[in-house]
């Protein structure tokens, strides 16, 4: 049997008042709370980096003699290294979170407090950035360890990993916008569906100028295609600018269109209430 | 009018789904300092009246202000001064009791010295002790409950909004937490507005019943008026069977203003109780046995009978009466 017992005396001596925090505050308050839970969840990062790192080393060692052999100087391992990574950071986020936050009651408490609502989806997303990041370092040294050479050097490595985080948050919002309009943790879980479509219909496992048919004309419109070749013009051949620019392009649609129906889902969730 | 010395304003207040108002044209004036009960069945726009009045719902017809703020306007404003424990506790399992009362104290701008010294006396307030580090999924029901209030209290707001707040405590919590409530309120000056569904809650804590059917406030006043209001003494007697013929006799006898059948017993009304209870016990001699024979004064249940023709343990929103505000006492 449960009882309770105040001391209230103490209470009525407090001056606090309530006060509103900054925007900078109100987003690092949430995205800190989102990240102190992986540890608790590592069920929610160990299996896309276990993914990753298996579908890199299986990929090398299934198209390693058939590609090098008939594409002249083709470094599979190289070529293999962005979609290692694609494959780890897509779909990585906190949605699942947020949505059992909906369902738990606990989202209501956020609102009522007087925490900017847009810091709620952003520090999540803060959060799913810095995730991203995490999974992408140990799939690096992975490649490392095996001979891949970045040859833009640091600088690349750094624009490499903000390319993946970038792409990973652009994504993630697709996820964000299913859990603000559903609620459902089932639905949040479905768009996971995208990630196929996304992530196989695209130069994953061949240069886009090997591909064939309707294939090759489904890259062309693919953002991951421009994504893809991004990176890997940072870890084969230097900076180059078009390659750069249209990968940037490509999350920025995406993050265009995923964000729109974020935010679009975060105004009917505080319509809804 | 506003005034300084109101905590909670509404006038004409509306809150509909889809067409269909869960709040109608509602009106409250609620002193600072005061308890504030908030009535009403299952369905009845309890919730969300306090959804709106919380800033969580955007009315959608009429105006509410809390601490001098209107809640559609003014949300910041609103939610800097109140504080609210929901009908469910609304916590995250997988935090720790700490961490959860440091991320309130953070979103409400607390600096982390003001966090602490909060939590210290916090965590003195809901007596939670050692198991504020551990993950709230290992706390009882009762444990979850006191960290919500504590949550709600965190920032030390002026108006406290209790959604049912002793929904699935057992007995002896249940009267501690009444006696809690009386003494935020009595010595912290908190404005509380508490809605439930237990009449003896409202009749124990509330300085003033706002009584909310099919979501119409239908009746408003203290308890005490409110019992008067109906003017009426209560003989229950518990018979076995004979429901119809029992009710045919009572209608005859002097002095009974009403009766009804409700399970095994009749609830019959009369003007002067002491006076009419024997001729209904001749009454009903012969027609159904009497076990019991109770007389006693009304109940809040039952001016929630006589103004909605239900009772509250038994009404839903699809009763929806037309009916008038019934303004009772000061």
């Amino acid at each position: 049997m449960s009882t309770i017992t105040f001391d209230v005396g103490r209470l009525a001596r407090s001056e606090v008042r309530a006060r509103p925090a900054s925007p900078f505050r109100d987003v690092v308050s949430i995205a800190g709370r989102a990240l102190r839970a992986v540890p608790r969840e590592l069920e929610s990062v160990i299996p896309p980096i276990f993914i990753a790192l298996f579908f890199f080393i299986v990929n090398i060692g299934t198209l390693q003699r058939l590609t090098e052999s008939h594409i002249r100087g083709f470094d599979i391992k190289a070529f293999m290294l962005p979609t290692a990574v694609m494959i780890g950071v897509t779909g990585v986020s906190r949605a699942g979170a947020l949505v059992m936050d909906i369902q738990g009651g606990y989202f209501d408490r956020l609102l009522m407090t007087p925490v900017k609502r847009l810091a709620i989806l952003v520090g999540h997303m803060v959060a799913d950035v810095a995730i991203a990041f995490s999974l992408t370092i140990p799939i690096l040294i992975v490649s490392l360890i095996l001979g891949v050479k970045i040859h833009t050097g640091p600088l690349g490595v750094v624009a490499f990993i903000v390319m993946a985080g970038l792409w990973s948050l652009a994504f993630a919002g697709f996820g964000y916008a299913i859990a603000l309009k559903t609620g459902n943790p089932a639905a949040v879980n479905s768009s996971f569906l995208l990630f196929f479509p996304f992530l196989f219909m695209t130069s994953s496992y061949v240069p886009r100028n090997q591909l064939s048919g309707w294939l090759h004309g489904v890259a062309a419109w693919n953002p991951v295609t421009y994504v893809l070749e991004g990176q890997r013009s940072l870890v084969t051949s230097g900076w180059h600018a078009t390659a750069l620019a249209q990968a940037a392009l490509a999350i920025a649609v995406v993050g265009a269109i995923s964000m729109s129906m974020c935010l679009a889902a975060l105004r009917g969730r505080l319509r809804q209430g | 009018m506003h005034t300084n010395d109101t905590a909670i304003r509404a006038d004409g207040l509306v809150r509909d789904f889809a067409g269909v108002a869960a709040v109608d044209r509602v009106d409250l004036d609620i002193r600072r300092g005061e308890i504030y009960g908030f009535l009403g069945p299952n369905g009845a726009g309890k919730s969300t009246t306090v959804r709106v009045l919380c800033t969580l719902l955007t009315p959608t017809g009429g105006r509410a202000t809390v601490a001098g703020f209107d809640v559609a306007t003014q949300p910041q404003q609103v939610r800097l001064r109140i504080g609210v424990a929901l009908q469910e506790a609304a916590l995250d399992p997988k935090q720790t009791g700490i961490a959860l009362l440091r991320l309130q104290g953070r979103l409400y701008g607390l600096s982390k010295p003001e966090v602490d010294d909060r939590l210290t006396e916090l965590s003195k307030l809901i007596d939670i002790g050692d198991a504020l580090g551990r993950p709230i999924a290992t706390y009882s029901g009762g444990m979850k409950r006191r960290l919500d209030l504590a949550a709600a209290l965190v920032h030390n707001p002026e108006v406290l909004f209790l959604d049912e707040p002793t929904t699935g405590l057992d007995p002896v919590s249940r009267t501690r937490m009444w006696e809690e409530v009386r003494r935020l309120n009595r010595e912290l000056e908190m404005t509380i507005f508490l809605t439930t569904q237990y009449l003896e809650e409202a009749d124990e804590l509330a300085d003033r019943v706002g009584i909310i059917n099919a979501g119409r406030l239908v009746a408003e006043g203290t308890p005490a008026d409110l019992k008067r209001s109906i003017g009426n003494d209560v003989i229950v007697a518990q018979v076995d069977g004979h429901d119809g013929p029992a009710l045919d006799a009572l209608r005859g006898v002097s002095g009974v203003t009403g009766a009804e059948v409700r399970g095994d017993e009749l609830i019959v009304s009369a003007v002067n109780g002491p006076a009419t209870i024997g001729a209904v016990a001749v009454a009903l001699n012969g027609i159904a046995p009497v076990r019991h024979l109770t007389l006693r004064t009304p109940t809040l249940d039952d001016v929630f009978l006589e103004l909605t023709g239900n009772r509250i343990e038994s009404s839903h929103i699809e009763t929806g009466q037309d009916n008038d505000l019934v303004e009772v006492g000061a």
